[in-house]
């Protein structure tokens, strides 16, 4: 017989779990007691909740594996709910312990209690109140398994103080079998067999890359299938690195930010199919207009995905790299001849190369530093923030690999890259970890730079410090007469550089290229984490852009086209 | 469109909430809704009554059936459907024809006291209408519906 609290950390071990995020409180005590005494997985204190939850969720995205997160009652619980919804819109497996206020007290507003599960509901794949010591193994093994299988996604286990008290028997179950919840892994062959005789029809097919093919880790399954039948690939934020960036056949980002060859394949395709993507509309833009003369197959493991936005053709539900080989299957034998379509394709390239921008030698600019990162360390794992930064980090970086990119697609959480790239910097121990972050995310959780150097961890952080909230001002700019309404961050700065210091960081504050250049090759020397705020060209926009709700065809395009984005 | 769901749960505490949470996170209607658990499972069944177009309703059903506890959804089958009402009227009027009026709808006293009388009605949710129309020349002091109960046929 054992305590709850040990059985959550024999759980936590027995589910291989290498590092958990956390922080205590009253509700938490027994808990955190269990964690002194054992030594088979860290414990890592953050110093806000929301970290911990973006911490888990870039361990996980960088990993493959679940990321585990412990938080105490009321305010610890709710401090983590940005970092679980952050988690649920990209499908990110997580399992969040919160500690909760014993059960007899539940109901009666004590000290720091809170309606958890209710207040997470709309954004967890799954959650538990545990009322009883013997459900608790139970489920311990059926939260890590629901959040890594199927879609994954954040499950939440709220348990009582009482309950970790309490002793129990500890049978951990070997397997998990529940009547409700069976993922469907293969995909219907009837199917399968109607999308290949399609696509062997098909004059201008198109692959259309989304998250899903990153965490069902199907991307050598998506390169082969491309390799054989010379299909071109558009991706989405979340798709990046699937293929390879110069893959020929890989066209590169599409949607709002995307490059004019991407938008224009996704206009004018016969047949998309899209692999675990999800129609988000940052992408599809004007939905009446999107792929309107294409038949559109859509293959996902998440039935609730197909057909929610745009109707399919070809409704597959499935894991992507699954359906993706028996389709390869089917047409293995066929010749495909899609060279007046790539040449399509290439014209459009010639037209408007993806993706270009106007450098300059007197005022940095933000893509020429992005290059000059992908130049120095291509090999680097890549966190963003949320705002212009990000979208040119995904323009102008070069992914070669899944999981060398955690941002946040589907929320757009700002605040979420120092936590998060704390979480990578766990999963890939001994790898550069490059944090880029516009100056108004980074004041977002810089809590976390403490945790950073408590566990001399190592991250490179570059602030692409244009003194604006970029994005909300880019949009002004355009679409609001330029009424800079509360973005502009000139003089109201702190000093980023005396900041980091006093998080023990190394910092540097550079305004040239070779400034730039000089402070990065210190970075890299360095054993600590490195803040590197770089001032860049204020009004600089990110391009292409296609204006909230207009049809993706409709490109507002780069004036002038100097610098190539150099390969 | 009125649309007439069955759902099977897992019998646990806060399943209610997420089934119920769909409809409210989207901003759709409940027009009726009754649970109970199925003798002898660990299953409980729900029924709603909603109303709504195609495509959000597709979504509805679909995300019912993502949900982790539920085992099936029954969704646009032929159902039995009944509904049951009870209605509270006085007994000092003129009462004429109300016994012929609850032959024709299947009701029954289900009691009285000196004042008052309470009749039941158990029947489609149409016919409950109709019948509640009716009745208001006798006044009801007050009326209180079940909710539709549905089973597949
Ligand atoms: C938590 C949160 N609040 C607000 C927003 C809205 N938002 C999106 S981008 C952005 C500006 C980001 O500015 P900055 O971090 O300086 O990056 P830049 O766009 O300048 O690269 C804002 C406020 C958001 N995405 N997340």
């Amino acid at each position: 017989m054992i305590t709850g609290a040990k059985m959550i950390c024999e759980a936590l071990k027995l589910e291989g779990v290498e590092v958990v995020f956390g922080y205590p409180g009253g509700a938490a005590l027994n808990i955190y007691d269990e964690l002194y005494k054992q030594n088979d997985f860290k414990h890592v204190l953050v110093r806000h909740e929301q970290g911990a939850a973006h911490a888990a969720d870039g361990y996980a995205r960088a990993s493959g594996k679940v990321g585990v997160a412990i938080v105490t009652s009321g305010p610890g619980f709710t401090n983590t709910l940005t970092g679980i919804a952050t988690a649920y819109a990209d499908s990110i497996p997580m399992v969040l312990i919160s500690a909760q206020v014993a059960n007899s007290l539940i109901g009666t507003d004590a000290f720091q209690e809170i309606d958890a599960v209710g207040m997470s509901r709309p954004c967890v794949k799954h959650s538990y109140l545990v009322k009883t010591i013997e459900e608790l193994p139970r489920v311990l093994k059926e939260a890590f398994f629901i959040a890594r299988s199927g879609r994954p996604g954040p499950v939440h286990i709220d348990i009582p103080k009482d309950i970790t008290a309490i002793k129990g028997e500890f049978k951990y179950p070997s397997e998990v079998n529940m009547k409700t919840y069976k993922p469907t892994y293969k995909g219907n062959p009837r199917q399968i067999k109607r999308l290949a005789s399609a696509l062997m029809e098909a004059k201008k097919p198109l692959l259309y890359i989304g998250g899903g093919c990153i965490s069902s880790n199907s991307s050598e399954a998506i390169r082969k299938f491309v390799e054989k039948t010379k299909v071109p690939a558009v991706c989405t934020l979340m798709g990046l690195g699937v293929l390879e960036h110069d893959n020929p056949y890989n066209l590169r980002m599409a949607g709002m930010h995307g490059s004019y060859r991407a938008n224009m394949a996704m206009s004018e395709c016969d047949l998309l199919i899209s692999l675990g993507a999800r129609f988000d509309d940052r992408i599809t833009g004007k939905t009446s207009e999107f792929a309107k003369l294409a038949k559109i197959a859509h293959i996902d493991i998440d039935p609730t995905s197909i057909s929610k936005i745009i109707k399919a053709d070809f409704p597959i539900v499935g894991d992507v790299g699954s359906v993706i080989s028996d389709l390869l299957d089917e047409v293995k034998e066929f010749e495909f001849d899609l060279s007046t379509w790539h040449s399509v394709l290439d014209r459009h390239e010639s037209l408007y190369p993806s993706f270009s921008y106007e450098d300059s030698d007197e005022i940095l600019k933000p893509q020429w530093v992005i290059n000059e990162c992908a130049k120095i360390t291509p090999n680097a794992n890549i966190i963003t923030d949320v705002g212009q930064h990000q979208m040119w980090v995904a323009q102008f970086f070069k992914f070669n690999e899944p999981r060398r990119l955690s941002t946040s697609g589907g929320l757009g959480t700002m605040g979420y890259s120092i936590p998060a790239a704390l979480g990578v910097a766990f999963a890939k121990n001994n790898e550069v970890v490059l944090n880029f972050a516009g100056d108004g995310s980074f004041l977002m959780n810089i809590q976390e730079l403490m945790t950073l150097t408590a566990e001399r961890k190592k991250v490179i952080n570059i602030i692409l410090n244009n003194a604006y909230l970029g994005m909300v001002r880019q949009w002004q700019t355009r679409f609001y007469n330029e009424r800079y309404s509360e973005t502009n961050l000139e003089d109201v700065q702190p000093d980023y550089e005396m900041l980091a210091r006093s998080f023990g960081c190394d910092s540097f504050r550079v305004k040239s290229k070779d400034e730039f250049i000089k402070a990065y090759h210190e970075c890299l020397k360095s054993p600590r984490t490195c803040v590197i705020d770089v001032v860049i060209s204020r009004f600089e926009d990110v391009l292409p852009m296609v204006p909230a709700g207009a049809a993706i065809y409709n490109m507002i395009l780069p004036q002038k086209l100097i610098t190539k984005d150099s390969k | 469109m009125r649309r007439a769901l069955s759902v099977i749960v897992e019998n646990q505490h806060g399943v209610l909430s997420r089934v119920v949470g769909l409809f409210s996170g989207r901003g759709y209607n409940i027009d009726s809704l009754t649970v109970a658990p199925i003798a002898g499972t660990e299953f409980s069944r729900i029924n709603i009554i909603t109303s709504g177009d195609e495509a959000v309703f597709e979504q509805i059903t679909k995300q019912l059936h993502k949900l982790i506890s539920t085992y099936k959804v029954f969704e646009d089958c032929e159902f039995v459907e009944r509904e049951c009402v009870l209605v509270k009227i006085n007994i000092d009027q003129n009462l004429a024809g109300l016994d012929s009026l609850l032959k024709g709808y299947n009701g029954t006293i289900a009691h009285s006291n000196d004042e008052y009388m309470t009749i039941c009605v158990n029947d489609t949710s149409d016919r409950v209408d109709n019948f509640l129309k009716t009745i208001k020349k006798y006044n009801p002091k007050d009326c209180a519906r079940s909710g539709v109960v549905l089973m597949e046929n």
